[in-house]
């Protein structure tokens, strides 16, 4: 759906050259919700708003649903634009119209024809659950209220491609989960593409396919979402995901040790569960099976998107050989270990 | 007031067509500088830095164009302009020609006045029009003007306001209304009745005037909160 080339934006202020982009090369799948995750200042801003050319790139190439977007001119990009949505964190709707008219908007600058706009409209008011408003001005309305009439208005056009621009970030977590679900549905009735920049990790966890990670102007990590949770690769990474899902534990007990009799090995693993495994009994058919023993120093159990997701940090005691049958067993499972301690 | 005009009954109908030439004057040239001026004040905001119809040349020319024009003394911008008055309307005295240098000296306040009101508007809104593929006469036409019509109705009534104060001067060189009146009885006449109740008049209609801006204003403002 969208194909990002040798994304470079050099900005010029007061004087100076300020690298806001530097060479990104990504690419969005039809129909998935893909998310940017990055600090504020990160460049996540500048790189969904080159999608829509709200900024020009200073080199490289983006292509939307097959057109090169960047090679446009002023009025297929304006034509162009009317097939790609946005929402933004202020939400920007127009205080001088009601509900119903926000919505109408992109459909006047489209040059719709009344009565079909008009009925478009209140189809869109019914999807995000506004009908009642349709009367009301912005400012009558709740921050999530508001969001529901971006969305509207983004769909409006019948859009193949959403942009949100943390689109949630300046709502409460229940109006936020709220507005997410709305996504998450849209989506999937209308097979809709949406990119979504944010900084909250729990955005990404909650509706995100997949994400990249970007810092410092560059893309440092691109991946499942699951994978990325269960894997990060990059400190960047590592801090965002450890802020949403929490892998560490005390450090004094990497280095306590359970009594144990000479021929008994000991080692401390982390065990992480995706999806269907982490509903099978694995650990206690693991202890029957190689004749273990297990101290559970830690767990806990996620929800990433639709799929179950955990990790446990055990501590497992049994004879050496049998200790990594048995760990062998749990990867041939399906499940990620991660040790963390020999002894 | 009326008592005091009783006894003179060709007191009260000289205030009274003084009255009616000003208001003529001050809403004839409040339409006619808008005409000009609004256009003006649009082209100064959108063609700024980083807006929808960014051009520099053009900006800066104009803005200075505007800077001249109200550098200069209303009094003396009546005197200036009089040649073109004649040329225009064939006189230079009267409630007609006073229109002229009404006129033009308001277009460039006007252009200001409108160009301050649409800088208010957020750039976000700007942006989201533009996301849309509006192009920019259905930015300035959807979202430019309909989100600043409160701060531009108060904008009407200030520039009124101010031709009325300007009117009163155009009036001194002959301009008629309510300005030529006190002039004439009032200063060069020792009348002093005349002289306070055409005061007590531009009271009212200045009074009159602001709060016919606000009350507008402030129904907008209220049904869009």
């Amino acid at each position: 759906m969208i194909e990002i080339k040798n994304l470079s934006k050099i900005y010029f202020a007061s004087g100076q050259e300020i690298l806001a982009l530097d060479n990104v090369n990504l690419r969005v799948q039809k129909g998935e919700i893909f998310g940017i995750i990055g600090l504020s200042g990160a460049g996540k801003s500048t790189l969904i708003r080159c999608i829509n050319m709200l900024e020009k790139p200073t080199r490289g190439s983006i292509t939307v649903d097959g057109r090169k977007i960047t090679l446009l001119d002023k009025r297929e990009l304006r034509l162009a634009r009317q097939k790609i949505g946005m929402i933004f964190q202020q939400f920007n709707l127009l205080s001088s119209r009601t509900v119903f008219d926000n919505v109408l908007f992109p459909l006047e600058i489209a040059g719709a024809p009344r009565q079909e706009a008009a009925r478009r409209v209140q189809e869109l008011l019914e999807l995000v659950g506004l009908t009642d408003k349709a009367g009301m001005y912005p400012a009558q309305l709740s921050g999530g209220q508001k969001q529901r009439v971006g969305i509207a208005r983004a769909l409006a056009n019948g859009p193949k491609l959403l942009l949100s621009d943390e689109a949630t970030s300046a709502l409460d977590p229940q109006t936020t989960r709220s507005i997410l679900k709305l996504l998450k549905d849209i989506n999937r009735q209308f097979h809709l593409t949406i990119l979504l920049i944010t900084h909250d990790m729990n955005v990404i966890k909650e509706v995100c396919d997949r994400v990249a990670v970007i810092d410092n102007s560059r893309i440092v990590e691109v991946g499942h979402v699951l994978e990325v949770f269960s894997n990060p690769q990059t400190p960047t990474s590592h801090s965002f995901v450890n802020a949403v899902i929490s892998r560490d534990f005390p450090g004094e007990l990497l280095h306590s040790t359970t009594e144990r009799s000479g021929d008994i090995a000991s080692k401390l693993i982390r065990v992480s569960f995706i999806g269907a495994s982490a509903g099978q009994p694995l650990i206690s058919s693991m202890i029957r099976r190689y004749n273990l023993d297990v101290n559970i120093i830690y767990g806990n159990i996620d929800r990433i998107k639709d799929t179950p997701f955990g990790n446990l940090t055990l501590e497992v005691l049994g004879h050496p050989g049998l200790l990594q049958e048995a760990l062998d067993y749990l990867r041939g499972e399906g499940l990620e270990i991660e040790v963390l301690r020999n002894a | 007031m009326l008592e005091l005009l009783g006894n003179n009954s060709w007191m009260a109908e000289a205030v009274l067509l003084a009255t009616w030439e000003t208001i003529y004057m001050v809403l004839t040239s409040t339409v006619l500088s808008y005409l000009f001026g609004l256009p003006l004040g649009i082209i100064l905001v959108t063609t700024a830095e980083n807006h929808i119809l960014e051009n520099r040349a053009l900006n800066q020319v104009l803005g200075s164009i505007v800077n001249a024009a109200r550098s200069i003394p209303f009094i003396i911008f009546l005197i200036l302009l009089i040649p073109l008055t004649r040329f225009l309307i064939g006189t230079s005295i009267g409630t007609v020609a006073s229109i002229v240098p009404l006129t033009l000296a308001a277009i460039p306040f006007v252009a200001r006045i409108v160009e301050t009101s649409l800088k208010e508007i957020e750039q976000g809104l700007i942006e989201a029009a533009i996301s849309m593929g509006a192009n920019a006469w259905q930015i300035i036409g959807k979202v430019l003007l309909p989100e600043a019509t409160p701060s531009l109705l108060l904008g009407v009534a200030i520039t009124a306001i101010n031709l009325v104060g300007y009117s009163a001067m155009a009036g001194i060189v002959g301009g008629g209304g309510l300005g030529t009146l006190a002039y004439y009885y009032g200063y060069q006449r020792y009348e002093d009745t005349v002289m306070w109740i055409t005061v007590i008049v531009l009271i009212i209609l200045v009074q009159g005037m602001q709060m016919l801006g606000d009350n507008l204003a402030n129904k907008i403002v209220n049904k869009r909160r």
